[in-house]
This record gives structure tokens, sequence and C-alpha cells, in this order.
């Protein structure tokens, strides 16, 4: 029996553990109070100006009274019947025209955040510029250039009825009388127009993060390049689609300026039904029980949405 | 042949290069517009062309002065939405402790929120604390939704860094103070700068929540659309396009010289 | 960088652990250990990914704060200091420079954070001794894999630390460059007279440069010595396993005649010197025989009678050969063992050693070593292949 000739031993602990000195404990508990008061400012924050007004807003939807005599919390559900059989076509609408938006968004939106991802070469930072640049120009200010863009005698809407383009979109309901402006498609154009910047983002983020070896790898696998998109790009670049959709689908859902300004009467969405009650009415409850029947609704098609779509991960 | 086959093999940058016009094209209409002398007061309808609105471009009432107020407000509330954000985004990123999930959800909520129900919640609750709106209130209101944002950006570059950095840092004898200061705030800057940008977007050109937090203020895009009723100056496109190129050339600008000192390395 | 900040003599231990264990809930990182590195050596911690090795060195360095034991640099207690306020410097994995400061901020790091005002000279000298004085102003990411390695070392070794703590630096080099750097690092660790304690998972890498080495199993010591010692005197199946490849056959103990063990496995009797058995045996008991592939000479059936007395034999048949070069590997089929590792150097090569032929296998018993039966005859084989992304600290 020859032991290792080792020049210190090594052996297995005593039984009883070396205590770790208290100054490592304290050190230790200090550290876990760091991501607190990180926090701290930021989660209060949103709890205040976020979380408590939402709340507020709640009670405010069971009260009943007018703007003279005050308004008391009376568990008066009715608002919401009556809000919901008052403005259910303006639910609808919301719902169709920013669903409609955001699949244009996805179909028009992919193809551009593709082409920044994979084929843009040194083009790419400037193309990304151009997507974010529009920002800065006032989004009022844009969407008043679309009245430009589609008013009646404007060349791109002589150009349409030229080619028979509106007979065609009049005969589907989308526009009326050989005119684009105050109909569903000026709208639905707006929407459209508004959002994209928020479904080409997160749609390069997770495309950019796609190893364009994959391309390859798929297509010496014997994939056509169509394959190639539908079996291997495009699942992975789900996050973002998901993300794309969610970020265009919601806030259009609420927008009420490109209905304002390029819509009729016919066209008003639940935003506009909201800002009036609100700032206008001044009927509080009602503003209020829209509010969080468009977020139920909203909820639930999200839900539903990212089931499908089978993925957990937001943003 | 050829022109076909060039076609299909560029199907997708047609496409796309289809939809970048879609989305520049109000820009350049806004552009040409403000070149426009409109016939009556609408500036829907070319007229003949003038530079009487970029020579005076405060030339109408009210503009400029609302114009200030929006680039103040939105200086105030990026500075504001970035470190509450960034410290936010900190504690998300690399740390692990109870209730993240929840602050995790608290920080999408707001993103996943029509703008007006949460304009019309806040300015309830201001209303109803008897709160006199004003400049504050916007700026309240601007630093929460922006606030998401930072958050959302910070979190996905410190995401990314590897720990082992910050690590090295404190192995060769700097602080926690001095390696956030050194190491960590510099490795995480283009986010914060993603966030701090995108802030300022969102909040200079902000109009249905500032709308319901407002009161009599007058913020640039309020006026805008106060002005779309009445028919909107050609200033208006001056500014707009004063912004973009502003906004473009700062970007370009910053790329080359990050991409001059990468160069030079 | 002449004089060493430390000379060995004087400080005894550089590094003295002791009892330190990690947990993290249920899963024990690392046992209880006790670890003593003599000041000024080479010193390896050697075993698989999620041994438990990188965990010590970290704990070593202040980055992971133990669950129980203390830690001891040159006699003083550190256990409670934070990794900034701790004598140590570490080349890390992947070596962790500071993508957006030059090649020459990242070596002052240091000095500039204890608040040395004139750099240069020494960050001058250091760039030199590793051989990057020309580079200064690039960025890390305009360098080679094996500079940035350099860099890492020269940014560590600058402070002088009293211990340079190396976690698998060379594991992201090519084989070449990693021999080249293996030499680099031990001509300076001699140069600079530091203690160093390297972290691989690479049995070459720690035999070609350590004094002392320290094979670590499931988070503890197995055995700890100098790199010959543990080759031929492996002290388990897992050390004899790893370290190189064994051949070891099962067998059982037949008498004891003075200072030799006899024993016999599938018919066929072995001499073990009782002196390199690991295990108590008396006969009748099960032993496990080893010996070292290059040990084996073998010989065609039809030499066996040139076969001088005296040394212990095994009979089979080659199953596969392959040249590498310097030897050839066989792999033979034996009644004691199904798959015999036997390295043959390529000095005159004998045509009728081909797969099928029936040979046999003789060495020199003072060559065989004996380990407990009771263990598995399999630990160790086949884990060095892993790659070791950091698996032991998470």
């Amino acid at each position: 029996m020859t032991a290792a000739s080792a020049p210190a031993p090594v052996t297995e602990a005593p039984p009883d553990p070396v205590p770790v000195p208290a100054a490592l404990k304290r050190a230790a508990r200090r550290r876990r109070s760091v991501p607190y008061l990180l926090l701290l400012a930021g989660v209060v924050w949103l709890l205040v100006f976020f979380v408590a007004p939402m709340v507020y807003q709640a009670s405010t939807s069971v009260q009943t009274g007018s703007l003279d005599t005050g308004f008391k919390v009376t568990w008066h559900f009715a608002t919401y019947w009556d809000a919901l059989t008052e403005y259910w076509p303006h639910f609808v609408r919301s719902l169709v025209y920013s669903g409609i938006a955001t699949v244009l968004c996805l179909a028009i939106g992919y193809p551009l955040a593709y082409t920044i991802a994979f084929r843009a070469g040194r083009w790419r930072n400037v193309v990304l510029v151009l997507v974010i640049a529009p920002f800065f120009t006032s989004f009022l200010i844009r969407t008043l250039a679309w009245e430009t863009i589609l008013a009646d005698q404007s060349p791109l809407v002589s150009f349409l009825n030229d080619i028979h383009v509106l007979d065609a979109t009049t005969w589907l309901g989308l526009t009326e009388g050989h005119r684009v402006m105050a109909t569903p498609l000026a709208v639905v154009c707006g929407l459209t127009y508004n959002f994209l910047p928020f479904m080409i983002l997160p749609l390069y983020t997770s495309l950019e993060r796609v190893d364009g070896r994959l391309h390859e790898a798929s297509g010496d696998l014997y994939a056509t390049p169509f394959t190639t998109f539908r079996k291997v790009t495009f699942p992975l670049s789900m996050p973002g689609v998901v993300a794309g959709t969610l970020l265009t689908f919601i806030p259009a859902s609420g927008d009420y300026i490109n209905a304002e300004l390029l819509g009729s009467t016919n066209q008003k969405m639940i935003g506009n039904v909201i800002q009036s009650q609100f700032l206008r009415v001044l009927d509080y409850p009602t503003a209020a029980a829209l509010s969080f029947i468009l977020m139920a609704a909203i909820l639930a098609i999200v839900t539903l949405y990212i089931r499908r779509a089978g993925t957990e991960e937001l943003v | 042949m050829r022109p076909i086959r060039w076609m299909r093999r560029n199907l997708v940058v047609i496409a796309g290069v289809l939809t970048l016009v879609y989305l520049i094209l109000p820009n350049l209409v806004v552009l040409l517009f403000s070149f426009n002398k409109p016939k009556g007061r609408f500036n829907y309808t070319w007229n003949t062309f003038s530079t009487d609105a970029w020579q005076h471009p405060c030339g109408v009432a009210d503009m400029c002065g609302s114009l200030t107020l929006s680039l103040k407000i939105a200086v105030y509330a990026t500075i504001g939405a970035t470190v509450l954000g960034t410290l936010t985004a900190f504690a998300l990123a690399r740390y692990r402790f109870r209730g993240r999930a929840a602050t995790n959800m608290l920080i999408f909520l707001p993103m996943a929120m029509p703008e007006v129900v949460m304009g019309a919640s806040l300015g309830t609750l201001f209303l109803n604390m008897r709160i006199q709106f004003g400049f504050w209130t916007i700026l309240i209101a601007h630093i929460m939704f922006c606030l998401s944002f930072v958050v959302t950006a910070v979190k996905a570059r410190v995401m990314s860094m590897d720990p082992r950095l910050e690590q090295a840092a404190q192995d060769l004898y700097a602080s926690p103070l001095q390696t956030f200061l050194r190491i960590t705030l510099p490795l995480a800057a283009p986010g914060i700068a993603a966030g701090a940008l995108l802030s300022f977007a969102l909040s200079f050109d902000d109009y249905i929540i500032t709308s319901f937090n407002a009161g009599s203020t007058v913020t640039f895009p309020m006026f805008v659309w106060g002005s779309a009723q009445r028919g909107t100056p050609v200033q208006v496109n001056v500014i707009g396009t004063a912004m973009f190129a502003i906004a473009v050339l700062l970007v370009l600008g910053g790329q080359l010289i990050g991409g001059r000192r990468k160069a030079k390395a | 960088m002449t004089t060493p900040s430390t000379s060995p003599e004087a400080a005894g231990d550089a590094v003295r652990l002791t009892g330190i264990s990690k947990t993290y809930g249920s899963f024990t990182a690392v046992h209880p250990l006790d670890l003593a590195v003599p000041a000024g050596s080479f010193f390896a911690l050697l075993g698989a990914s999620g041994c438990g090795k990188t965990t010590t060195l970290r704990m070593i360095a202040g980055l992971e704060d133990p669950s129980s034991g203390s830690v001891r640099l040159g006699g003083r207690d550190v256990t409670a200091l934070p990794p900034y306020k701790r004598p140590v410097n570490t080349v890390f994995q992947n070596y962790a420079l500071f993508p957006h400061l030059d090649i020459y901020e990242n070596v002052a790091f240091g000095l500039r954070r204890r608040g040395i005002k004139s750099v240069k000279q020494q960050v001058g000298d250091m760039l030199d001794l590793v051989q990057l004085g020309p580079l200064a102003r690039r960025r890390p990411h305009q360098l080679s894999g094996g500079q940035q390695q350099r860099v890492a070392v020269a940014r560590a070794l600058i402070n002088k630390p009293q211990v340079l703590l190396l976690d698998e630096p060379l594991g992201a080099l090519d084989l070449k460059l990693r021999r080249q750097m293996q030499l680099e690092l031990k001509r300076i660790q001699t140069e600079v007279g530091i203690t160093f304690v390297h972290v691989t998972h690479d049995q070459e890498e720690a035999m070609t440069m350590a004094d002392t080495v320290a094979v670590m199993n499931a988070g503890r010591v197995e055995q700890m010595g100098a790199p010959a010692d543990l080759y031929e005197n492996p002290g388990s199946t897992f050390v004899a396993n790893f370290l190189g490849t064994s051949n070891l056959i099962a067998a059982e103990v037949t008498g004891v005649h003075g200072d030799e063990l006899h024993l016999v496995s599938a018919g066929q009797k072995l001499t073990l010197p009782a002196a390199r058995c690991r295990a108590d045996v008396a006969t009748g008991d099960k032993v496990l025989a080893g010996v070292r592939p290059e040990k084996i000479t073998l010989a065609h059936r039809d030499d066996e009678d040139a076969i001088p007395a005296g040394r212990n034999r095994v009979q089979g048949r080659i199953v596969d050969s392959s040249f590498i070069g310097v030897s050839t590997q066989y792999v033979i089929d034996s009644p004691v063992c199904p798959d015999l590792e036997v390295f043959v150097p390529n000095v005159e090569r004998d045509g009728r050693l081909v797969p099928g032929a029936p040979v046999v296998l003789h060495w020199n018993p003072e060559h065989t070593f004996g380990l407990d039966a009771a263990q598995d005859i399999e630990a160790g084989i086949d884990t060095d292949d892993e790659p070791d992304a950091g698996g032991a600290a998470a």
C-alpha cells in the first residue's frame, strides 16, 4: 500500500462543517435586496399611474350620477349592458378593421423585414432608419398626408378609378361611389400604415437571429426556397410574428385617429366612442365600461391567439 | 427569360421595397406640400410652389410654442423613462427574485393596452384627485407609457451581455460601483440609447394619451389635430419634414461616427 | 516582472481550502474538501465537466460564496472578502475581455482600479512579456483566439496576484495553438514565479503543465500528486481511466509470496507487486490488475517461446489495429478482457500483426498496479471528450 506522494494531504472534511462567516451571510442578504431597490421607482410609477387608474376606472364603470350631482358607486352593471347594446357595431367594426390591418401589416411587413435581415447587405442600417424615421414626423401629420393622397381628385384615386380597381372594392363593400376617402378602405389603409413599424421591428429582430446557414442547410437537404421558408424561416420567426401581431392589433383596435380623419360617421370605431363619451359627453361610467369591454374582448382574442400560436414568450 | 428569372429571385426584395415606398410615401407628400402655397385654408391640393413656409416656420400663431412644449416634455419624459426603465431592466435581467414574473407582466401590460383606455383611465384619476391638468400630468403620463419600451430595449441588451465581464472587472479590483460605471453601463449603452430614442419619438408623437391628460395645454400633436379641423397651415409640413430630416441625419451621423471609430480601432 | 511578489518559502501554502463546499438547492456541486496549493507551484484541478472544479476555482476568486468552509490565501482568511478585495486574479474561460476597451486599457484595468496613475511602463512591459506590444490599440474582437488568450493572461498577471486562477484558459483554441500556449504559459509561470491554479478537463494539458494535479470527480478530489506519479500509480479506476488509458483486468488473488501477489484471471496467471496494490487483499479476494497500453509488448503466437520467463502473459487475438504515425494501437480480444489496448511504437513493424492474428501480450510484472475490485471498472472512461461549457459553475 503506497499512498500517492502528494505534496499536501487531501482528506475529506471533518464531519462538522466549518461555518460560513457572518459577514458573508450579511453580504448575501444585502445582495438579495438589490433587485427590489432597482425595481422600486419604476414599479411604483406603474402601480400609481397605470394600475391604480385601471382599478379606479373599474369602479367608475359601476357608478351612476351626473357631473352636477357627482358620481357614486352603485354597482350599476346595467351600464355595461347598455353600452354593449348601443355600441356593438363599433366594437365589431374595431375588431374587424384592426384584424384586417394586422393581417395586411404581416403580409406586407414580412417581405421588408426579411429583406432587411437577409438581403439588404450594407443598406441594412439605412433601411432600418427609414422604417423608424417616420415616427419623428408626427403621425397626425402623416395621416393628414394620406388625406391628400386619397383625396377624390388625387392622381392615385384617379388611377385606381381608371383601371376599375375601385369598382371591385365597391363590390366588396370596401369603398363607395368611386372614392376612397370616408370609406372602410381608407381607414384600414391608414391603420395598416400607422402600425406597420410595430410589425416590422419585432419581425426583423427575430429574423435577424436566424442563422443564414440554416437556409443553405435546408437547401442542401432538398428543400425548395419556398419550402425552406415554410419549414425553417417562418417557424423560427414565430416569436416576432406573435409580438408584431400583438403590438399591431391591440393598439389598432383602440385607435380613433384614422377613423376620425380618414373615415366618415359610418366608419367610427370604439375608440371614437370612448373618446367622445369621455371628453365631450362627459359620461364617465359609460366611457369606463366601454374601455373594460374592449379590454375584455382584446384579452379573449389575444389569449386564444397565443394558445394557437403556441408560444408563451411575449416580446 | 433573364428579367423573369431576376424577378423571381428578387421577389422578396421587390415586395420589401414596395412596402418601404408605402412607409415613406406620406413623408414625401408632407415634404412636397411644405412648398405649396394653398389656395384656401386647406393644404390638400397643389397650387403653386413657394418657400414662404420654410422662411417663416413660426409664422403661425401658437404653433412654435406648442412645438417647444412638446420638445420639452419629450426630453423630460425621455430622461425619466430611461432612468426608471434602465434600473428596472437591470433588476429583471440580472436577478432572480420573488415577483419577477409579476413585474414582467406589469411591464408588458402598458404596451398591450389600447392608448385610449390608458389615457382615459389616467385622466379619470387625475380628474377625481382634483389634480390640475397641464405640463405635469402630461409628463407623468408620458413617462408611464414610455417606461415599458425602455425596459424592453435595455433588458434585451443586458440579457445578451456576458455576466463574466462584470465578474472579470470585480476580479480586477473594481468595486461594484466602478464595475457598473466602467463596464456595465458602457456595454448596455446601445440598448439604453435605443430605449431613449424610442421614448423621445413616442412622447413627441403622442396625441391620444395626451389629449386625455392635457387640459387646456396644447402640445404640437394637439395643435396639429386642432388645426386639422380648421385647415392645417403649411408650416406644419415644414416642422414634420424638418423633424424627419433631423432624425435621419442624427441616426446616420451616429452610424458613421460609430463605423469610423470601429474602423480606426 | 523579474522579481516575483512572493517568495515560495516565505508564504508556505498559497491557497488553503478548509472544509469548503458548495450546494445549489439539493445539488451538491462541491463536497466539503480540504486542499492546499504550495506557493510557487503550477497546480491543476483536473476533471470532467460538472465535477465541481470550476466552482472550486470561483470560490477561491470570491465569485461564488461557499456554503461552508473557509478560503485562506497566504495564511489570511479571505472567505468574507468580495472578489475585488482578494489578491487573486482570474483568466476566464473565453477570456471575458472588455469589448469596449482596447488591449492597452484591458491590461491597465486592474492597475487603474487600484489607483495607480502611471501605468504606461508596466503595461508596456506586460504586453512585451506576452508578445503583444504592437497590438496595444486594437480591440479584443480584432485579435485571434491565441492573442486574446494572451491578453487575458497579461490583464491578470500585471496585478502581480498572490495566485493566478486559470479557468479552462485554452479550451477555445485549436489543438496546435493549445500545445504552443501550454508551453508559453509554463514559461511565463517559471518567469514570474506566481502560483498558478489551473482548471482543465484535458488530462494531457494538466500533465504537461502542472507540478501537481488534483483529479476531481463528482465534487470530490479523487487523487492528488505529481503528474507522473498519478499516471503510474492511479489510486482508483476513475483516475486510471481518466488519466490516459488503462487496461483493467478482473482477477482473483491465489496467494501471497513475499512482496508479490499471485493472481489468476480466466486461467491466466499474473503477478502483481504487493507494494503497488491499492486494496487490502488476502488469498481468495478479488482485485483489479491494471497495466498501461504502452507497457505491453505484442508478440505473434509463433514467437511465444522467445518471451523471457517471469513476465506477465495474456493470450489473445487482434481485433483491430490503427496506425497513428508514432505508434500503432491494437485492440486485442482476450479471455481476461474483451478489449485490451496495446500501443506498439513503430520501430520494427511485424507484418504478421494484422486483425485476426493470434498473439501473446507480455509485460514486466513491475508495471502492474492493483485496484480495489469494488469500484466501477468503467469509471472515468469517455468523460474527457465532453465540452466543458461552464457546466461546473451552473
